[in-house]
């Protein structure tokens, strides 16, 4: 027995299962998923630039006959949607496995979409495993299915499964042959004259699918009485076992497609059936249409959010048990840019400025939360360049506040780059700020085309990203330290002031501090401070000021010696220790 | 619910929350129960709030704590203690690192801290534990969530060997033997001695 999570195990059961290629972009809660299938002997595993292109590079590895997983987010489902629809009509050749996972309660994304309706929407059959030893078990099999119904597989997880450690029991590899290639262009070649043919296919395939669910062995149905019965998948089983210990619970392993036989026997042996899911309604709509009755909660069932065992006996009118109040004076802990982060002073200068800054999704989002308050839309991937073409374009021939876009490297590569040239053909303006902190700082530090770094850490090329923006176009592009204050602010000036009219990028360079981890003798607040309070309104976390006094103070603990905040102190106040005295010299 | 044990560790980044749920995780596993560890880690390495779940028992289903149910609640800071208070079932365990972190509000005055938060735990019942000075005193401050574990086993009664197993099979070699001592020292100290 090995103590793994739902992503491990993912991971795993590929690999058990003969799959020999990996693609991914990352996202949580999936990331680990891919960095563990990466760890194991005789598999290629890589990070694309996006999803969309993940799948792709998928569908062809399974067309040329090798076993592929392929791991992604719930919102990187929408960018693979493409790819996706149309992998249902040409199917596999070798098993094709593509992992979304969901965000429930939304921990780290910006919306909690369920990726139920993705497979419904485009035919492709998923499984939700209710914990690691299913997902495993789940992954192992679905090689074996996608390659019998000719269709790639979807595993659906949530953060409940994907980071929750079970004790896993692990398999052997099996021996798998790669499939050979054929050429056949009625299956591959989707234009109108072969994708009819193959729409007719995937209609027989689903009515095979609908037959095959009704014996699937990952339904299960577990009988307690004949009052209350239960439909529910996935984590949301596990809290529903907890909360009604006497309710009979048809537990489906095959989300899509539905047993229609095999749930309505279950609705004629209860009094009531219930179904109940976190944060959608897919599976109490799609139940419902089958014809099954289903009952009223006595009480209220959250629809938005993460269901629990608490909340599910709320719903049942069973009431919450003895327990101290949290008092409410208690102030909120938001996550912060890290101290010495290089992201921190660009946000300063653009609140300084008071620009419209349209943001994107990474660590730099942060940058919104009080005190630097700086950004003022955050979309999806690529988002803040298309966004601020559209905030220029309706704020043309009108007095405005300058539009600056803020998109980290990995982001860029993902889709900014297309966002981008689609700004300099049709002759946009505003200004562009690539935070290039060589990493794909968020989901734990993974490589991106910018920084050369691949995932099992093969030989690579670091993308020129200065070459790249002026091969498209750009006429103002520069490249600035964004540890030095002045350089940030005089960059900032010529491009909102000098060039406000014209297109300019400039790009922010330098590494994440989680990345090396190097610190410089820390700095600390000496007998000069007069209390203004300036350093404080950069939201560094080694930063604070005296209740009282209003005097600043650093932690040493928590200073990495960036010297951000000394750039800001107009008395002299902030000065770094002297190497010599510092504990050991730099940490 | 189930004859399962929920065990919620609340902390900051930083402080060793998610090791100290992965050791109490494989404790109980080579204690011969079954377990579950379900860790909310997205925000962990920016200063935010990390909330780890340990559940074992004979079966475990629920990988998630609700309100009043928790039997033992470990705190490594004592605002997020009074944050998570109402997890507690009554009559439950409160452990708290004696020790607090200004979260970035009131670092930078927008907000201020609790009032009253050590007498509003105490009066809760909680058992205050000074892990810094013992892990310092074991010889390393690092050590300091292995000193709130070997507090919350005066409630748990693994057995000192299988601890001493899983911390040496999990700690940075270096650092076993300080580890060991903080564990025996947090133990000392939750028995009074």
């Amino acid at each position: 027995m090995q103590l793994m999570s739902g992503n491990e195990a993912i991971a795993r059961g590929a690999w058990e299962a003969g799959a020999t290629i990996g693609v991914a972009y990352p996202g949580t809660p999936s990331t680990e998923t891919m960095e563990s299938f990466a760890t194991y002997e005789g598999v290629y595993a890589e990070w694309c630039t996006n999803e969309k292109v993940a799948v792709e590079v998928g569908v062809g590895a399974s067309a040329a006959g090798a076993r592929v997983l392929s791991t992604m987010k719930h919102v990187g489902v929408n960018v693979a949607a493409d790819p996706l629809f149309t992998a249902a009509y040409t199917g596999v050749n070798g098993g094709f496995v593509i992992l979304a996972a969901d965000d429930p309660g939304m921990y780290s994304s910006q919306n909690e979409q369920d990726s139920h309706y993705y497979a419904m929407a485009s035919h492709i059959p998923v499984l939700d495993p209710a914990d690691a030893a299913e997902a495993l078990a789940f992954t192992r099999s679905a090689y074996e299915l996608s390659e019998r119904f000719d269709v790639p597989f979807m595993i659906r997880s949530t953060v409940r499964v994907s980071h929750t450690k079970t004790p896993v029991e692990v398999g052997e590899r099996i021996d798998y042959t790669p499939k050979e290639y054929e050429k056949d262009a009625s299956k591959w070649v989707m234009m109108p004259a072969f994708a009819k043919p193959r729409r007719k296919v995937q209609l027989k395939r689903i009515q095979e699918l609908q037959q095959w669910a009704e014996e699937c062995p990952f339904n299960v149905v577990h009988m307690k009485g004949t009052q209350r019965g239960v439909i529910c998948c996935g984590a949301v089983y596990q809290h529903v076992v907890e909360a009604l210990p006497d309710a009979s619970v048809f537990k489906l392993g095959l989300t899509w497609p539905l047993p229609k036989a095999a749930l309505e026997k279950f609705s004629a042996a209860v009094e009531e059936v219930y179904v109940i899911e976190e944060g959608s309604e897919y599976l109490t709509v799609q139940v419902a249409s089958l014809g099954i009755a289903l009952n009223e909660f006595p009480c209220d069932l959250p629809r938005d959010g993460e269901l629990s065992p608490g909340l599910i006996k709320r719903a049942f009118g069973i009431e919450v048990p003895a327990h101290i109040e949290s008092p409410d004076d208690v102030p909120g802990r938001p996550p912060a840019l890290c101290a010495g982060c290089p992201h921190r002073l660009v946000f300063k200068e653009l609140s300084r400025i008071k620009a419209i800054v349209t943001g994107d999704i990474g660590c730099y989002t942060l940058g919104t939360l009080p005190p630097l308050s700086a950004m003022d839309t955050c979309l999806d991937m690529g988002a803040s360049i298309s966004m601020s073409h559209g905030f220029e374009l309706a704020l043309a021939g009108r007095e405005h506040r300058p539009v600056v876009a803020v998109i980290g490297d990995s982001t860029f590569g993902h889709s900014g780059l297309s966002s981008l040239i689609t700004t300099v053909y049709n002759h946009g303006a505003g200004t562009v700020c690539i935070l290039d902190n060589r990493t794909t700082a968020m989901t734990g530090r993974q490589g991106n085309p910018f920084n050369g770094v691949t995932l099992q850490n093969r030989t690579s090329r670091e993308l020129d990203l200065l070459g790249v923006i002026k091969a498209l176009g750009v006429e103002n592009v520069c490249q600035i330290d964004p540890h030095d204050a002045k350089a940030v602010r005089e960059a900032l000036r010529v491009a909102t002031k000098d060039q406000s009219d014209e297109l300019s990028v400039i790009v922010f360079k330098a590494p994440c501090v989680l990345l090396h981890r190097e610190r410089k003798p820390y700095y600390f607040v000496n007998a000069d401070c007069r209390s203004c309070g300036v350093c404080t309104t950069l939201g560094c976390p080694a930063l604070s000021k005296d209740v009282e006094s209003g005097l600043a103070s650093i932690d040493p603990v928590m200073c990495i010696g960036c010297g951000q905040c000394a750039q800001y102190c107009s008395f002299s106040a902030i000065e770094q220790i002297p190497a010599s005295s510092a504990k050991g010299g730099a940490r | 619910m189930s004859s399962a044990t929920t065990i919620l560790l609340c902390g900051v980044g930083g402080q060793g929350t998610i090791l100290a749920a992965d050791l109490l995780a494989r404790a109980a596993l080579a204690a011969g129960y079954q377990v579950k560890v379900s860790e909310i880690h997205g925000m962990a390495q920016r200063g935010g709030a990390v909330t780890t779940v340990v559940r074992f028992g004979e079966e475990v289903h629920t990988m998630v704590a609700d309100i009043g149910e928790s039997e033992c609640i470990v705190y490594f800071e004592t605002t997020e203690a009074l944050r998570n208070i109402s997890f507690l079932k009554e009559g439950g365990y409160l452990l708290v690192a004696d020790e607090t972190i200004k979260p970035l509000p009131v670092a930078c005055g927008r907000a201020s801290m609790p009032a009253d938060a050590r007498r509003k735990l105490a009066d809760a019942g909680a058992v205050l534990i000074p892990s810094r000075s013992i892990a310092e005193e074991a010889g390393n401050a690092k050590c300091e969530n292995v000193a709130i574990l070997g507090a919350l086993e005066s409630q748990l009664g693994f057995g000192a060997d299988i601890w001493t197993e899983v911390i040496a099979g999990r700690v940075p070699p270096k650092t076993v033997e300080a580890n060991c001592k903080a564990f025996e020292l947090g133990l000392a100290f939750a028995h009074g001695e």
